[in-house]
């Protein structure tokens, strides 16, 4: 296997009596945008931190290629941090910021800015060189942030939730570009963030984070489709948690009973039989003229792009259900009895 | 259609009186109190001394004569220049620069310490700061006299260290008067500094670091040229109080260690005094700091562009 361009092993984190991290391991690959996804206070940003060298390890190895740089001070540390609020020295031109890391590393005056002007060129702000960070907008300074980090060529980009700051529309135009950006450099990218929409888009694995614990490593559709635990199943997209009766567990199939009687055959080993959270997804439920459930629509909520039902089954228990909001689509009305159906696989058994 | 308008316009005339009525106390309380004894002070510097102290109305230029030219003891020899008042002149210049200097030494990590730590703690700090203005510095300044003296508990305790055999001649020299010059100012540094750092943004220290600066690289590069504007103000807050100090020099530095401060204020003392001449340094003085101050302002523009 190729080397990891980061590998964290057992990551411990205490501050005092309070531990931020509880023995954390991952491997993050070479030339790969990678996520960590979690709530505020999950031990996100201390592990980027600790990864820059802000934040000392209690215990644990930090390996860069290969290297342990866990004891590093920051400056000695071949990684570059995009901070959440951008950071730029708000004393230098634009040009001046981005040669920062160049200058310190004792790059020629002119060879650096070169460089420096050819990052401007690449997050398209040639123009701006000689302004200061006080005049950009948010946007802008974000662009700056990047080319400031990228123009060290650093081994790893760290991006402590960069885009938070911005408003809707230039987030969401900001996550191809930050996509496209490490494609073309190829360095990789470690991106912290709690939007899970923002992790979807632009990872190739996510690390879900909670209570400073990894609980799942994947990609975005094994993250969505797979949840390992509930905690994933909740926190990324929406979801129907079901508590079902695990009968028989046999060959990797669980036979499980529904609270309404309903009995399914779910994927995965590892559970006894029991009690279990259940996940369905509300668009794997489907409206079907023979759907072996019948229901009645309690409440509408118009999504835009899709149609999210409230319903309560006739053989008791509730459901949201999202529909697309097609053209040819019949929508049923609030009070409507409707009929459904559970797709092929839409249960899915978690962990605990 | 003319009415609303007209209406509006007295309107704003209204507005705008009454800004100027709020603003009376403000010119009322700097005419009196600055602009015409400065005016007045300008006056006297042109007017001819009377025998008692006190001025007579004729124009004359004889007291800036008195501080750049000389003509002898009977004043029958050619015009020379007269090298006594420079002397004090630089002498006071650079005495306030070193205590200036020193203040920032002492004064910026002690403003950097108490801007780091908690938020809690830091009022306590700063309290502890001011202690020493609840005494009148013309007291504080005559009990560094028995600090610094042969026998004082300074001399004393180096003596009992075994640091020296005889007590050190500190006391009317040069050293007293900045000892004294520090003591009484350094506040004045610490405070603006205190402000500055506090409003600093401790992820621009992290970013140098990120970006390869060492620690020395972050302080020269980074954190120093963001709280310059602090520095600068504790820089002008020494240095100005500093030049005119007269307590120091006075009650620190004895009859040798003259400073401007102590030039003036004996020109106006009882019947020994020169008034005309005590106004010409005072002119003098503070043409000096005004020019300093417009080539720091001039600097600081050119900064921000």
């Amino acid at each position: 296997m190729k080397q990891a361009a980061v590998r964290i092993c057992n990551a411990v984190k205490r501050y005092g009596t309070v531990t931020a991290l509880h023995g954390v391991s991952l491997d993050i690959a070479d030339n790969s945008f990678f996520t960590l996804l979690g709530p505020s206070g999950c031990g996100k940003t201390t592990l980027l931190r600790m990864i820059a060298g802000f934040e000392m390890a209690t215990e644990g190895e930090i390996l860069l290629f290969g290297r342990d740089i866990a004891a590093l001070e920051p400056n000695l540390r071949p990684v570059n941090t995009v901070f959440q609020n951008y950071a730029l020295f708000p004393h230098m031109s634009v040009l001046d910021n981005v040669a920062f890391g160049l200058k310190m590393k004792g790059v020629e005056p002119a060879a650096r800015r070169d460089r420096a002007g050819r990052m401007l060129e690449l997050v398209h702000l040639s123009s701006f060189a000689d302004r200061r960070p006080s005049q950009l907008s948010g946007g802008q300074q974000q662009r700056v942030a990047l080319a400031r980090a990228l123009a060290p060529e650093p081994k790893v980009l760290l991006l402590d939730e960069p885009l938070s700051a911005l408003d809707l529309k230039l987030r969401q135009a900001m996550r191809v570009e930050l996509k496209q950006l490490q494609e073309e450099t190829g360095i990789t990218f470690l991106f912290v963030t709690h939007d899970q929409d923002e992790a979807l888009t632009m990872s190739d694995q996510i690390a879900v984070m909670s209570q400073g614990r990894v609980q799942q490593v994947g990609t975005a559709r094994e993250i969505y489709e797979s949840p390992v635990n509930r905690f994933v199943a909740e926190f990324i997209g929406e979801t129907n948690i079901i508590e079902a009766q695990v009968t028989a567990v046999m060959g990797g199939k669980a036979d499980v009973t529904l609270p309404w009687g309903q009995k399914l055959a779910c994927a995965l080993g590892n559970i006894r039989p029991g009690r279990h959270a259940l996940s369905i997804r509300p668009e794997r439920v489907v409206l079907a003229p023979d759907g072996e459930l019948s229901a009645t629509v309690e409440r509408v909520v118009y999504l835009g792009s899709d149609l999210q039902l409230l319903v309560r089954l006739k053989d008791g228990g509730n459901l949201t259900v999202r529909l697309q909001n097609a053209a040819r689509a019949t929508v049923p009305d609030a009070g409507a009895i409707i009929r459904l159906k559970l797709e092929e696989g839409a249960a899915r058994l978690l962990a605990d | 259609m003319a009415a609303p308008v007209n209406s509006q316009s007295s309107g704003n005339q209204t507005y705008g009186e009454l800004v100027n009525r709020l603003l009376l106390p403000t010119w009322l309380v700097i005419g009196c109190l600055l602009l015409i004894p400065v005016l007045l002070m300008t006056v006297y510097s042109f007017l001819t001394k009377e025998f008692r102290g006190g001025i007579e109305w004729n124009f004359t230029l004889a007291a800036y004569e008195q501080f750049f030219i000389t003509r002898g003891l009977f004043g029958d020899e050619p015009p020379q220049i007269e090298w006594t008042y420079i002397t004090i002149f630089w002498r006071s210049v650079w005495q306030a620069a070193l205590a200036t200097l020193l203040c920032l030494v002492i004064g910026f990590p002690t403003a950097w310490f108490i801007a780091t730590r908690p938020a809690r703690i830091r009022p306590v700090w700063l309290f502890l700061i001011t202690i020493p203005y609840w005494v009148n510095l013309l007291i504080r300044t005559v009990s560094l006299r028995f600090i610094l003296r042969d026998n004082g508990p300074l001399n004393e305790a180096m003596m009992a260290l075994g640091v020296i055999s005889d007590p050190l001649p500190i006391l009317n020299t040069d050293l007293a008067v900045q000892i004294g010059l520090f003591y009484s100012y350094l506040p004045f540094m610490v405070l603006p500094i205190y402000a500055a750092v506090e409003r600093f943004d401790f992820a621009l220290s992290e970013a140098a670091a990120d970006l390869y600066a060492n620690r020395w690289q972050t302080l020269t590069q980074v954190v120093i040229p963001v709280v310059r504007p602090g520095i600068v103000a504790g820089c002008i807050l020494v240095f100005i109080p500093a030049l005119g100090a007269f307590l120091a020099p006075d009650l620190l530095g004895g009859a040798k260690n003259f400073m401007v401060g102590s030039l003036i204020d004996e020109q106006f003392r009882g019947s020994q005094g020169n008034w005309p001449f005590g106004a010409a340094v005072s002119v003098i003085l503070m043409t000096l700091v005004l020019i300093a101050l417009l080539v720091q302002a001039r600097n600081a523009s050119r900064g921000q562009a």
